[in-house]
């Protein structure tokens, strides 16, 4: 399965060139851009691992393919997605997310159903990737 | 035409019928306050009254004022509570119709309530019989007043982080068809649609609890789809479930069950009333709930320019009353909406204060105060070959809405949303490169259709719908004067 979080998901994987035209956009609209990696991407799991801080005073988008670049080389196994942060009045968050970088096989998830009361079911979303410890998931050292 | 002629003192006082006018309705010198509420009325008189003493009328009856002059008036510091004509402008273009700017103190009214507010502004007025025609077009609610209410219950940025989306229009589609389908059936068009790509589904404004399917087959159902197609894709989904029904208990008892079974979205009819919307408004903040609203019915009071309330004017109580979505027109589709007019509603929804517009039909510079935006939803006759004339009109905080574009793709379900998805990112991809979209819109689409079948497919099904018709509400000012109010 693919995971299509994230603004772009549904188009061919992007080319660096095609990220930094992207990047660029956000860094002219005064937005910081984020590099964030995981291995657990459930759709639930909002905080992916910081690398580094947001890039708040950046004005070139070479300088953040420089940093993916960099990330890549640790975390390329795992997904790695970039965020541009608005933090003028009234919206004081993330503004575009894409993702970057995926293992190259993606499991995807199971569904749970837990018979309930009555018809009533719970759902659980589960990552297969999950069964492993974190780092040892998707092939990774 | 512009002074006063109010009668002041023991004389006002007599016993017996006044012109409006006379009585103190209509102050030409009156400066609104900042905290004034203000309404702007297109007053049409019967032919041979006088436009004053018509608009000065249209201030009694919203107000104070009876027939006849009353003695009781005296009880009371009545000259604070008569609501004040202060200007009448002649339409343009419009011989007999006239634009009555009409200002009421902030104590006339109640706090938080739509209905008391509704109630005096067009509660009595539109009937009366020196006038042809009365429209609401527009309101100034004052900072005062917009702090009384709780606004949005989620609000865009809130829907946003919570959905996980940002940086595009969401995408979703309502069932079709719209009535008949059995529960299991009609979840099956919900998984499909959303595995496809789409971010969320929607009941129709008339699916509540029918024989062919009562409201809890559908509720399980839709669930059962949307788990699958969020473990399916990874993403956060979810489908309006409509809880609209006969009475406020059967209504909280439907969105009751809608969290229980972990809905992120309910939906209304806006015919439920004001008060059953600021409920459920309510209900929706303390249950982390986000609140659709199907503007159901309101092309009755809203279309026909002469009459009626205007659209801007719902929308502004909407935003007040608590809703997170409201449909609010696409332009290009299939239902009512010049692109002037439209524009200036979704700034309403969007825009944290709205600059006085006439060219979008906006009269008033309205603050608003940081209450929460309103996500305004374009549903109705579009698809996905007109998605850079949509981005284009409507921008990015919208949910487009594509149900027969969808459903009716000759592939399938799953087909049309991927269709619109793939049609949607590589629009907004081409907008964030810097390309002129708008004009390199068919060949942007054919592109993302070279590695995309189901684009491909819809482009040649829908190529050539579109919806022509001329408009029948639409603003009467050009883009150029700038009148101050």
């Amino acid at each position: 399965m693919r995971v299509t979080q994230g603004c772009f998901s549904f188009l061919p994987d992007l080319t660096d060139e095609q990220i930094t035209s992207q990047v660029q956009y956000a860094l002219g609209k005064g937005w910081a851009v984020n590099i964030e990696f995981t291995d657990d991407p459930h759709p639930r799991n909002t905080y992916w691992e910081m690398w580094g801080l947001p890039m708040f005073d950046l004005q070139d988008a070479a300088g953040v393919l420089m940093e993916l670049n960099e990330c890549r080389k640790i975390y390329g196994d795992r997904y790695i997605r970039l965020s541009a942060f608005d933090s003028s009045p009234g919206w004081e968050s993330v503004r575009l997310s894409f993702i970057v970088n995926r293992p190259k096989e993606e499991p995807g998830f199971r569904l749970e159903r837990q018979e309930s009361d009555g018809r009533n079911t719970r759902y659980t979303t589960k990552s297969y990737a999950v069964d492993r410890p974190e780092g040892r998931r998707y092939g990774g050292s | 035409m512009n002074e006063s002629v109010t009668i002041r003192g023991k004389d006002r006082y007599k016993s017996g019928v006044m012109e409006y006018k006379k009585m103190g309705y209509w102050e030409p010198d009156y400066e609104p306050k900042d905290t004034d509420i203000i309404a702007l009325f297109r007053v049409t008189p019967q032919d041979g009254v006088d436009p004053i003493e018509a608009s000065a009328a249209v201030a009694g009856e919203s107000s104070t004022a009876t027939w006849t002059v009353v003695w009781t008036d005296r009880l009371t510091a009545a000259e604070k509570y008569r609501a004040k004509c202060y200007r009448v402008d002649p339409v343009p273009n419009s011989p007999g119709q006239f634009f009555a700017y009409i200002a009421y103190d902030l104590d006339l009214f109640e706090n938080g309530s739509i209905a008391n507010l509704s109630a005096s502004i067009i509660g009595n007025v539109f009937g009366f019989k020196p006038l042809k025609a009365l429209r609401l077009e527009d309101m100034r609610l004052p900072v005062a007043y917009v702090k009384t209410f709780q606004g949005p219950a989620t609000g865009i940025v809130v829907e946003r982080e919570r959905m996980d989306k940002f940086g595009r229009p969401l995408l979703g589609a309502t069932v079709k068809p719209k009535l008949g389908l059995s529960g299991r059936n009609y979840g099956r068009v919900v998984y499909e649609a959303l595995k496809g790509g789409l971010d969320f589904t929607k009941d129709d404004e008339n699916i509540n609890s029918q024989p062919f399917m009562h409201w809890r087959e559908r509720f399980l159902y839709c669930m059962e789809a949307v788990n699958k197609a969020q473990a399916a894709s990874g993403e956060i989904k979810g489908t309006y479930l409509n809880v609209t029904a006969g009475t406020m208990e059967e209504m909280y008892e439907r969105a009751e069950f809608a969290k229980q079974l972990g809905s992120v979205i309910i939906m209304i009819d806006l015919v439920i009333g004001y008060t059953a919307i600021q409920s459920m408004a309510k209900w929706a903040r303390r249950n982390d709930m986000i609140l659709h609203l199907h503007r159901a019915g309101h092309s009755t009071y809203t279309r026909q320019r002469n009459h009626g309330v205007s659209f801007r004017v719902i929308t502004k109580w909407m935003r007040l009353a608590g809703v997170d979505h409201i449909h609010a027109g696409t332009v290009v589709g299939k239902l009512e909406g010049d692109p002037a007019t439209t524009k200036g509603y979704y700034d309403i929804c969007r825009e944290d204060f709205n600059p006085m517009q006439l060219e979008h039909g906006v009269f008033f510079d309205q603050n608003w105060a940081s209450l929460n935006k309103l996500m305004p939803v374009a549903s109705g006759g579009i698809h996905a070959g007109q998605m850079h004339q949509l981005l284009d009109h409507l921008g990015e905080d919208v949910v487009l809405q594509f149900g027969g574009g969808t459903i009716g793709h000759p592939m399938g379900i799953q087909a049309g949303a991927t269709a619109n998805r793939v049609a949607l990112e590589a629009m907004i991809f081409a907008r964030n490169e810097g390309r002129d979209y708008l004009h390199e819109g068919e060949e942007i689409l054919a592109k993302a259709a070279a590695t995309c079948t189901p684009l491909k497919a819809a482009l040649e099904t829908w190529k050539n719908v579109t919806f022509n018709y001329e408009s029948t509400d639409m603003p009467d000012y050009a883009p150029t004067p700038s009148v101050s109010v």
